[in-house]
């Protein structure tokens, strides 16, 4: 079956050529017409239609933003704050970086939205340390949407207010776990704190309600007032409505950023129609389909089991090309759709030393509060980098795989997942290769070969 | 089925226990209730929770209810309420009874998490316990017995960190032995309000340090060591001193202020070395000052007394009382009693009674210094409100022996008694000193001793029993860590010889069986004994004295009762 086509529609602009990031741009292509006209709505209208339109949360988790929203104490009296999540970190990921460089204004004009919707006049855009380049276009982009009031005091000349800060990380993955933004952005280490009591959209940022939503999933927000609720549902299949970027990496023809109707679309499609199949020569090994912390796809497996179509349940029987690529059939089978993320590996990758990349990466961004996560992130580190510097033991699998088991659903925060679900899928996908990864070692390496962490 | 549990109380069920608790009880604190252990390391009662170190993870259910009717969903194999079990552990620190809540702490998904944590504290962990001083009373140690593999699977390099760094006078850190549980952090900032520890890096690279340019020199550093559940912070003073398994441990009251902390004294035959707090949640909670803790130092301090002395020659106990005697009896009706806010309840009810045998004025000099409103109080007498209790005073002491002085000058006094008390640094001038002979019950050696017709060298408090009134009208009693230095002889003993010398009654000179003179004089302590006085006192009734001006500010679990008069003679 052939892939469906795209439907760009949080990437109509994205690197079209002649559009550029300014407002008149913007404004050219019948921006802030969604925002001019959501000011004249109830705030609460705004509310049901994100509900209605069962959009759910860009940023890895896929939780459903209106039941986000529904979750705010507005009873307080307290100030409701707003965060734009553009801490975007998790490896395989680069949807948000465009839309901040290619379209900053469709984000400024979602978030001017879901502020109005949310009665918040504070809100601030949180971006990851390492795209100071970004932190430039949106701070050019919300001076510019100030000038044209559509951000500040009294917008479009209603009574409402509302400013949107620029708030620079200082470069950790940890910064995009809401409480952990929250925490930095309060101008202290990017610990993430304990829920509960602490969850955000009760006691968020300086202990007001917060709301913390992923930039691509305000961009949504932005659509779905102008459509409506009800019309955004019905793109994508009950359950993943929208539309869902991928960003597609690593040993296909055509890597890249694809968006598509959420769930029409299966990995195989993805991969080989979309993406142009394997380099010359070579052939699919596995594939991680939600940014480096899902769990791994080894091409050949089969996925069984049944699953719920309409009212009835109904066998299914995948292989990886089979599966649809949204956030409950990637569930289903055990690893997650996550922020989007697709990394393909193909016949070249050893997988120990892929892992050990991925180790090494979460071993240096775990922010070392809590004892499995501090402690066995390095330590798998370690192993695994042992292994790959040629002193790896037949039992160092069964090492790696325990140390894994001992982080995940303990930690504070969900990077003990994070950190130990590569591991652990790794290792039981590909556990032959660890075991016999001391004799792999042996075999003299390609001069071009990449060093290793 | 769930008892129902009265307004304030919150039934839970612990490894099949039940218990009332008050509502906002955690579960550690919970299951401590049950004789249940849950192991722990960074939760401390005191401190805010952060619930980082995992150990205290547990299995925790709530009774099943039918969504829809909200009826309870009973389970047919037991008749009883059927439980949802979580399943993923939660932290017993931050997990706050709710009516129903079960908790279990013996399944293997407990077992299992509680093994993981305390394999993953310890692969970057020096180990060498051999040579910490932790050794003994290190909560690493004690729970990898409970929880520990017994073998290490860890064959890479371990972390290195800053070794033996001063944070500051008084406290050393060893940085690869810290478990990161954030304590001392919270302490300085919460407690001692002097945020000047924090983490740098990030990961197992964390280390604990101070800020830059800022030091741990304020006076509750020493907190931070007691709190540290390992050997990261240590007393520069103890450290390497004695292996705390040889040390005796004696429940003490820190005498250096009215706020009278509740202390441990740490001692090994006959020597002391050191003093920690000891929790009272009325007083002190679980701190005490830094400056409490070398007050042990003046017992074996080169200018201790040590030997009697009529004239400044040495002479015998008796032959002393004996000389005062002889002086009661020539100056009858001359006679003044200077007692001390530093004495204690015994020793000041002695002091009344050889006062009224006497017939002796009685003054008491008062030090006053400025609260640092948590554990020192203003005034630096512990026990200024024992000498009232006692009716050895009836006002407030002032700085200066003004009155005293005046009487002296007008011939009307001519023999002081003095409790440990340098009369020239209370306002007498040598002209007056002139005209007095003095007779000295004291520790250390002051201005008065030399010139003193009788000497007495006393105890200081780490050598006797004894009771202080603190500044909530609450008798703590400290009971006699080391036997005292040779030539040194009880107040007690020596108040009551003079108590007989001066004509009046016999009286004991043990602590326990004075209490019952105590007891039948004193009306507030009339149902008090020695003996029976609980561990964290006991209060008495203020209002006799509610019309003073005492000079303390609010200290923790201290408010005056009314706004503080400028210190009197401060």
């Amino acid at each position: 079956m052939p892939a469906p086509a795209q439907r760009r529609i949080i990437f109509q602009h994205i690197d079209e050529p002649g559009y550029t990031n300014d407002i008149s741009c913007y404004v050219r292509h019948g921006g802030y017409e969604v925002l001019k006209q959501a000011v004249t709505r109830k705030p609460e209208e705004l509310i049901d239609e994100v509900k209605k339109s069962g959009l759910r949360g860009r940023g890895g988790a896929g939780f459903p933003c209106g039941v986000k929203w529904g979750l705010v104490d507005r009873k307080s009296g307290k100030p409701i704050y707003l965060i734009v999540n553009a801490d975007e970190s998790e490896p395989g990921t680069f949807k948000d970086r465009y839309i901040m460089h290619q379209d900053p204004h469709q984000l400024i004009e979602g978030t001017m939205i879901s502020c109005f919707a949310n009665n918040v006049r504070q809100a601030y855009i949180y971006i990851r340390g390492e795209m100071p380049h970004g932190a430039r276009i949106l701070e050019k982009a919300i001076a510019e949407a100030r000038a044209a009031n559509f951000v500040g005091p009294n917008i479009l000349g209603t009574n409402y207010s509302c400013e949107i800060f620029v708030h620079r990380g200082a470069g950790a993955y940890i910064c995009g776990e809401e409480t952990g933004l929250i925490e930095s952005l309060e101008g202290k280490r990017a610990n993430p704190r304990i829920k509960p009591p602490y969850f955000p959209a009760v006691l968020g940022l300086y202990q007001c309600p917060t709301i913390v939503n992923n930039v691509e999933t305000l961009c949504h927000v932005k659509y779905i007032a102008e459509h409506g609720g009800a019309e955004y549902a019905k793109i994508g299949t009950p359950g993943n409505t929208g539309t869902r970027i991928f960003c597609v990496s690593g040993h296909v023809q055509r890597p890249g950023y694809y968006e598509f109707p959420a769930g029409t679309i299966t990995m195989g499609q993805l991969l080989n129609d979309v993406c142009g199949g394997p380099l010359p020569g070579r052939t699919f090994k596995a594939v991680i389909p939600g940014g480096s912390s899902a769990k791994i796809m080894r091409f050949g497996e089969r996925y069984k089991g049944k699953r719920k179509v309409g009212t009835e349940m109904v066998d299914y029987d995948w292989g990886v090309e089979d599966v649809p690529m949204d956030f409950d059939s990637l569930g289903m089978i055990g690893t997650m759709g996550g922020s989007g993320g697709v990394i393909v590996m193909d016949d070249t990758v050893n997988m120990v030393e892929a892992l050990a990349n991925i180790n090494a990466f979460y071993s240096h961004e775990s922010c070392g509060q809590c004892t499995p996560c501090r402690e066995g992130s390095l330590w798998m580190k370690k192993i695994s980098s042992r292994m790959v510097h040629g002193q790896a033991r037949p039992e160092d699998a069964a090492l790696l795989k325990s140390v894994a088991d001992q982080i995940p659903g303990r930690t504070i925060c969900a990077f003990g997942e994070a950190c130990s679900w590569p591991t652990q899928s790794f290792i039981a996908k590909f556990g032959d290769e660890f075991k016999q990864y001391s004799e792999t070692k042996k075999t003299a390496k390609p001069a071009d070969a990449v060093a290793l962490i | 089925m769930i008892a129902t549990a009265k307004p304030d109380l919150v039934t839970v069920n612990i490894d099949g226990q039940e218990i009332a608790v008050p509502k906002g009880t955690n579960v550690i604190e919970a299951a401590r209730l049950v004789n249940v252990d849950v192991p722990h390391y960074c939760y401390h009662p005191k401190l805010t929770i952060v619930g980082n170190c995992r150990m205290c993870l547990i299995e925790m259910g709530m009774p099943a209810v039918d969504p829809a009717t909200k009826a309870p969903v009973m389970d047919p194999a037991t008749g009883k309420q059927k439980i949802n079990w979580i399943p993923r552990p939660q932290i017993g620190c931050g997990t706050n009874v709710s009516p129903g809540l079960h908790v279990r702490t013996t399944t293997p998904m407990v077992k299992d998490a509680r093994e993981g944590v305390m394999e993953f504290l310890l692969i970057n962990h020096p180990l060498d316990c051999p040579i910490c001083d932790q050794a003994g009373e290190c909560k690493l140690q004690e729970q990898a017995t409970g929880y520990g593999r017994g073998y290490s699977r860890f064959i890479e390099d371990k972390n290195v960190k800053p070794k033996r760094t001063q944070l500051g006078p008084r406290v050393t850190l060893d940085d690869e032995r810290c478990i990161l549980c954030s304590r001392c952090i919270r302490f300085s900032k919460e407690i001692a309000k002097d945020d000047v520890l924090g983490f740098v890096d990030r990961g197992s690279y964390s280390t604990l340090t101070c800020f830059p340019g800022k030091k741990l020199e304020n006076n509750y550093s020493l907190n931070t060591v007691d709190i540290c559940p390992v050997g990261a912070l240590t007393s520069t003073d103890f450290r390497f001193k004695m292996r705390v398994w040889f040390l005796k441990q004696t429940n003490a009251i820190d005498p250096e202020s009215s706020v009278g902390a509740n202390t441990v004294v740490w001692s090994r035959e006959g020597t002391i070395y050191r003093i920690t707090p000891r929790r009272n949640d009325e007083v002190n909670d679980t701190w005490m000052a830094d400056s409490g803790r070398v007050l042990f130092k003046a017992v074996q301090a080169p200018d201790r007394l040590s030997a009697v002395k009529i004239n400044g020659t040495d002479s015998a106990f008796d032959i002393a009382i004996n000389a005062a005697a002889e002086l009661f009896k020539a100056n009858a009706g001359a006679i003044a009693v200077v007692g001390s806010g530093r004495s204690t309840v015994e020793e000041q009810f002695l002091a009344k009674q050889l006062a009224t045998a006497l017939k002796a004025p009685s003054y008491l000099v008062s030090r006053v210094g400025e609260g640092d409103k948590l554990l020192v109080s203003a005034d630096r007498n512990p026990n200024v409100r024992g000498a009232l209790v006692t009716g050895l005073i009836r006002t407030l002491p002032s700085a200066k022996l003004v009155d005293l002085g005046a009487q002296i000058d007008a011939g009307k006094i001519k023999v002081v008694v003095t409790l440990g008390e340098d009369l020239a640094a209370a306002g007498l001038n040598a002209g007056q000193l002139a005209k007095i002979s003095v007779i000295v019950l004291g520790t250390h050696a002051n201005s008065m001793a030399g010139g003193a017709a009788v000497v007495f060298p006393t105890l200081t408090a780490f050598e006797k029993s004894g009771t202080f009134v603190n500044q909530q009208f609450r008798i703590q009693k400290f009971l006699k860590a080391v036997p005292p230095i040779a030539g040194a002889t009880d107040d007690l003993i020596v108040l009551a010889k003079l108590v007989g010398a001066a004509g009046g009654a016999t009286l004991p000179t043990e602590v326990y069986a004075l209490w019952k003179s105590i007891a039948a004089a004193v009306p507030a302590l009339a149902t008090t004994t020695f003996a029976n006085l609980p561990e964290t006192g006991q209060l008495l009734d203020a209002t006799p004295f509610s019309a003073l001006p005492f000079v303390e500010g609010e200290t923790l679990h201290y408010k005056p009762a009314q706004p503080v008069v400028a210190a009197a003679n401060a």
